[in-house]
Parts: structure tokens; sequence; C-alpha cells
């Protein structure tokens, strides 16, 4: 590769106490792209994010932003980097324009120089005419990019954004969007998203999907989706075990227990459902057929469903639960 | 060099303008402490005897005043640095940690901020206390009489490094904390017990241990201190809980590092708890 990567993580390790948080993740990102990290909640999205944004040590293994060590050399590190957290970072008390103001000042700019970039930066975000408002009289979606101002304000090479839509209605979260791929146009920055909704990884120029601390996936949107055989069938019914291993013994297909539903990947889906139905009537409660998403791409990694909300999952949710 | 004062200037500049939008903040740190010195000085003016150091009779209220000066100081000091555990909890000093700016300049950003605040309000006090004798809410008090300029700018850089030491002391309390109601249990078991054994409140004379006390107690100094600044002209004498001027200043200035070191290495610590 000519260009370096912008991000480059090397078996990066990292526990807390008995947890590991996360396990041998590696990937690179190249500059411009647009790189999701995708996860259930508790799957070490966060913690990655917060190692990369130099808030948490580097345990084990290597992390390298616009080419400086993380660990070695975390203040070129913060430089190069522009950091919009999950829970807001603005003083809810000082206006728009104040906020940008500290938040230059503690990037060393002043003077003209930093007037310039707030005006710019505002203009950009269609904030201008809110400048001397304070943060706490704006909306959800308004207070998202004062914050992503606040992360830009220095010209940062990348932009590290933990769930930036959390909390934003959809129309707010698609204006979010267009104004990342703008910036990724306009102003050649690498940015690193996390989030746990289809949906959003779906824009993703590339994506890994993390579960338990663990990459389990790594590609684009597309390249996932296509790594799922043709079609997905979901079969609800009153005995899942059982009637796998009928479905197994008579049609030769595997099926994977996801929670209390059967799941099975396949060419041709619609044919088999139709042998299904009709060689099993009284079993199958529903049969659902579908074209692989995301989430079915993180079923078949995985083994377990994105969201812990089936009871055959508890005793996971529990250990999920234990480890914040 | 600009690359760290230029954060200190703007974090204690965040620090003042916070709190001018708070009024009540304003209302509390310097009117329950005014309020204070005319209710008890009031109360007390009978049943007072003045100290053994007091070269003559002085009233209670006079006795007090540096006493309330102190306080002041402690409440506005200690309450500013309750907002790091806000920042915390608000998310605004996740975006500070992951600045390029050195963990130290954080800290000298609050306490810079805090010490602004803190002195101002017990100069206010300390204009406003003596002119209430003209109300009749306070008995004439000399203080200022015999103040040349150089013993008031004495005055201002002493409250100014008493100041400092206790927004520090209140930044080390608070740096490690969660929520703010464990902030206002230490601030009633130890901080105000604190000011109260200080010479502040009372002399303390009659005990042995009660001396003790006031003796090891390094706000003992700070109230000694400022008592002895404000009262250039006169001799007190020398006694447990009002030690000479030398050794106030001394203890001051170590109490006043050990809270600023002690500030500094707790937040030097990168610990998970940052990442919050």
């Amino acid at each position: 590769m000519a260009v370096p990567p912008a991000i480059a993580l090397q078996a990066l390790a990292h526990r807390y106490g008995d947890h590991q948080a996360l396990d041998d993740v590696s990937f690179d990102v190249a500059a411009g792209e647009i790189f999701g990290l995708l996860g259930p909640n508790g799957g070490g999205k966060t913690t990655l994010f917060r190692v990369l944004a130099t808030l948490l040590p580097v345990q084990r293994g290597r992390a390298t932003l616009a080419g400086f060590d993380v660990a070695g050399d975390p203040e070129a590190v913060r430089r190069a980097i522009g950091v919009t957290f999950q829970s807001p970072s603005l003083d809810k008390k000082l206006t728009v324009a104040e906020n940008l103001k500290h938040q230059a000042h503690l990037y060393g700019l002043s003077g003209a120089t930093m007037r310039t970039r707030i005006d710019d930066l505002l203009a950009k975000l269609s904030l201008s005419d809110r400048r001397s408002d304070r943060v706490e009289s704006l909306s959800g979606g308004m207070q998202r990019r004062v914050e992503i101002a606040k992360g830009l304000l220095h010209e940062p090479r990348v932009l590290l954004l933990d769930e930036p839509s959390a909390g934003l209605d959809p129309g707010a979260r698609h204006d979010l969007w267009r104004y990342l791929a703008q910036l990724r146009a306009e102003a050649e920055v690498t940015v690193l998203v996390t989030t746990h909704l289809m949906d959003e990884a779906e824009r993703c120029d590339r994506l890994a999907i993390l579960d338990r601390g663990r990459i389990v996936a790594l590609g684009t949107p597309d390249e996932l989706r296509s790594s799922v055989g043709g079609d997905c069938l979901t079969i609800r019914g009153d005995r899942p075990d059982e009637l796998a291993r009928r479905i197994a013994e008579r049609f030769q297909v595997h099926s994977q227990r996801v929670g209390d539903a059967l799941r099975i990947e396949r060419e041709r889906g619609h044919d088999l459902l139709r042998e299904l139905v009709d060689a099993f009537p009284g079993e199958i409660e529903s049969i659902a057929l579908g074209k692989p998403t995301l989430e079915d791409v993180f079923i078949a990694r995985t083994g377990h469903r994105f969201w812990d909300d089936a009871k055959g999952e508890s005793s996971r949710q529990s250990a999920v639960g234990s480890r914040q | 060099m600009r690359s760290f004062w230029l954060p200190v200037w703007t974090l204690s500049q965040r620090e003042l303008v916070r709190f001018f939008r708070q009024r009540t903040r304003i209302v509390g740190a310097l009117g329950q402490p005014i309020l204070f010195w005319i209710l008890f000085g009031a109360g007390l003016r009978g049943s007072f005897q003045a100290p053994k150091w007091a070269d003559r009779s002085m009233s209670y209220q006079e006795y007090f005043t540096p006493g309330v000066a102190v306080m002041i100081l402690m409440f506005t000091a200690i309450f500013s640095t309750i907002s790091i555990i806000e920042d915390r909890r608000e998310g605004f000093l996740q975006g500070v940690l992951v600045a390029p700016i050195s963990r130290t300049a954080l800290v000298f950003g609050k306490l810079c901020g805090g010490t602004v605040l803190a002195v101002a309000q017990a100069a206010a006090f300390l204009l406003i206390g003596p002119a209430l004798a003209w109300l009749g809410l306070a008995p004439t008090i000399e203080t200022g009489g015999g103040m040349g300029l150089l013993d008031v700018l004495f005055l201002f850089g002493f409250m100014t490094l008493l100041a400092f030491a206790l927004t520090a002391l209140g930044y080390a309390i608070a740096w490690p904390m969660d929520s703010t109601h464990g902030f206002h249990a230490i601030m009633s078991i130890f901080l105000m017990p604190m000011w109260l054994l200080s010479g502040a409140f009372f002399p303390g004379e009659g005990s042995t241990w009660l001396s003790w006390v006031i003796r090891l107690n390094p706000l003992t100094y700070g109230v000694a201190g400022l008592r002895r600044l404000m009262y250039p002209e006169r001799t007190f004498g020398m006694t447990p809980d009002l030690p000479a001027l030398g050794p106030s200043v001394l203890v001051t200035v170590l109490f006043c590092a050990v809270c600023v070191t002690l500030s500094i290495r707790l937040t030097r610590r990168r610990t998970s708890k940052d990442a919050r």
C-alpha cells in the first residue's frame, strides 16, 4: 500500500479484571474510509473506542493512529484524532461558540485562526445562527452536530465517533450521516464509528463485527452479506430441537438453533420452504424466508442472536451484565 | 509554556462563567457565612470572653471575622471543585481528557478558577462586613484601620495561597468520587469540623485535647495567618490556637504543596474510571 493505513490494530487485547473485553483484535482502516464497528452492547466496541481515544491504556498488542503509536506517543495521537463520545461532552451552561472556543484553546488554537475555524465549521454544520445560544436550549440533533464540530476543530486526520446517533430521531440520524459523507469527501477525514444499528452499519465502507471482544467478520457490507448463503429461513415451532433433528434426517440440512427459533442458510430457500411446510405441517408454527441481512451475518458467525431478548439466552445475558 | 497555560486559562475562565450563570451559588457561598457572622455575633456577644492572646477586649464578631473569611474561602473553593464530579458525570471531562494537554494543566485550570472565585468572595465579605456596622448589624470593628497598601497586598497574597490549598484539598476529595452525595458526607464529617477546630469559631483554650487538635489542624495556621495580617499594627500573644505569622505562612505553604501534589498525582493516574 502506498498510503499507510489511518488506523492499524495488531492483536489488541484488553482485560478488566477477569473479563476479557477485547481479544486478539486486528484490522487496518485505510485513509479516507468510513469504517464501522458493529456489535451488541458489551461486545467490546466501546472498550476498543476508548483504547483508541487514549483513555484506556494499551495492555497487549499494538495500535497506531495516523502513524502514531497509541501506547508510545499518546500526545501525538490526541493531536491527530477528533473524538465524539456517546454521552455528550458539551458544557450545557455555555453557548455553542463558548464550547468551541474552550475546545480550540485545549488544542492550542487561538486568535484569528480559531475564529475562522469556528465560523467555517458552524457554517458547514448549519449552526451559524445558533452560535450564541446555550447548548441546553438546542435539540439533540443539533447538540450532536456541535459535538462533531468540537471534534473537527483542530482538523484531525481521524475522527472517532462512539454511537453517534444514540438518542437521535431518524431525521437527525439521516442528516448526521449526510454530514459524515460530506466531511469525508471535503476534508479527507478517516472516520471510525461504533454502532449497534444495522442500518447505520450498512452506510459504512467497511465494517468489523465485534462479539464478546473478538472480530467475527470483516469486510464491506455487501461482502459480508454474500458470505452468508443465498437465503435465510427462520422457523419457529414448539420443540425446535426435535424439529432440527427431523429436518436433518429427512433433508440432510443443517439448521442452527438461535434462541427459540431454527435458522437455515441455503440457496433456493423457497424450494426448501415448500418442502418443509409439506413435511412438518404440525410442528412448524411459522416460517420466514429472507435475503440475508447484517444481522444474519452476525448470527451465522456467532451462533446467537444480536439482541439478547430470547429466554434461552438468559444465561448469556447475565454474563453480559457482569461485564459492565 | 503556552501549551500549558492556554488550557489552564481557558478552563479557569470556564469556571468563572459557569459560576456567574448560577446565581444561587453566589448567594449560598457568600450569604450564609455573612448570616452566621451576624447571628452568632449577636447571640454570643454577652457570653464571649476575649481570648488570652488578645491585647485588649474584643467582641465575638470581631474575633469571628477572620474565621468567616476562611469559611467563605473554604466553601467557595470546595464547592467549585464539586464541579469536577459534575463534569465527569455530564461528560465534559472526557473531552478534556482526550485533548492533547497535560493532566497537570487540567488540575491547575480547576484550582485557579476556584481560587479566583474564593478570594473574590472573601474580599467582598471583608469589605461588606465592617460596613454592616453602619446598619447596626455589627459592632464597629477596627479592621483595616492601620493597613497600608503593602499590608493589603500581603493579606490578598495569603488568602490566595490559602484558597489554592483549600481548592486543592476539595479537588483531591472530589476527583475519585462518583456522586456529589459522597462529597456532602465528607463535607460534614471532615471539612466542617476542620473549620470548627481551627480557631475560627472559638479559641479552644479550656481543654487540653481540644488545644492539641487545634494545634495539629493545618487550617489553624491559615486562620491565624489571616488574623495576624488583618491587624498588622497589633501585637497578639502566641498560643496554640494563634501561632506566630512565620509558622502560619510556612504551614500553609506546606499544606498547599501537599494538597496540590496529591491532586496532581490522583489525576495523572490513568484508570478505567476516566473512560466512563
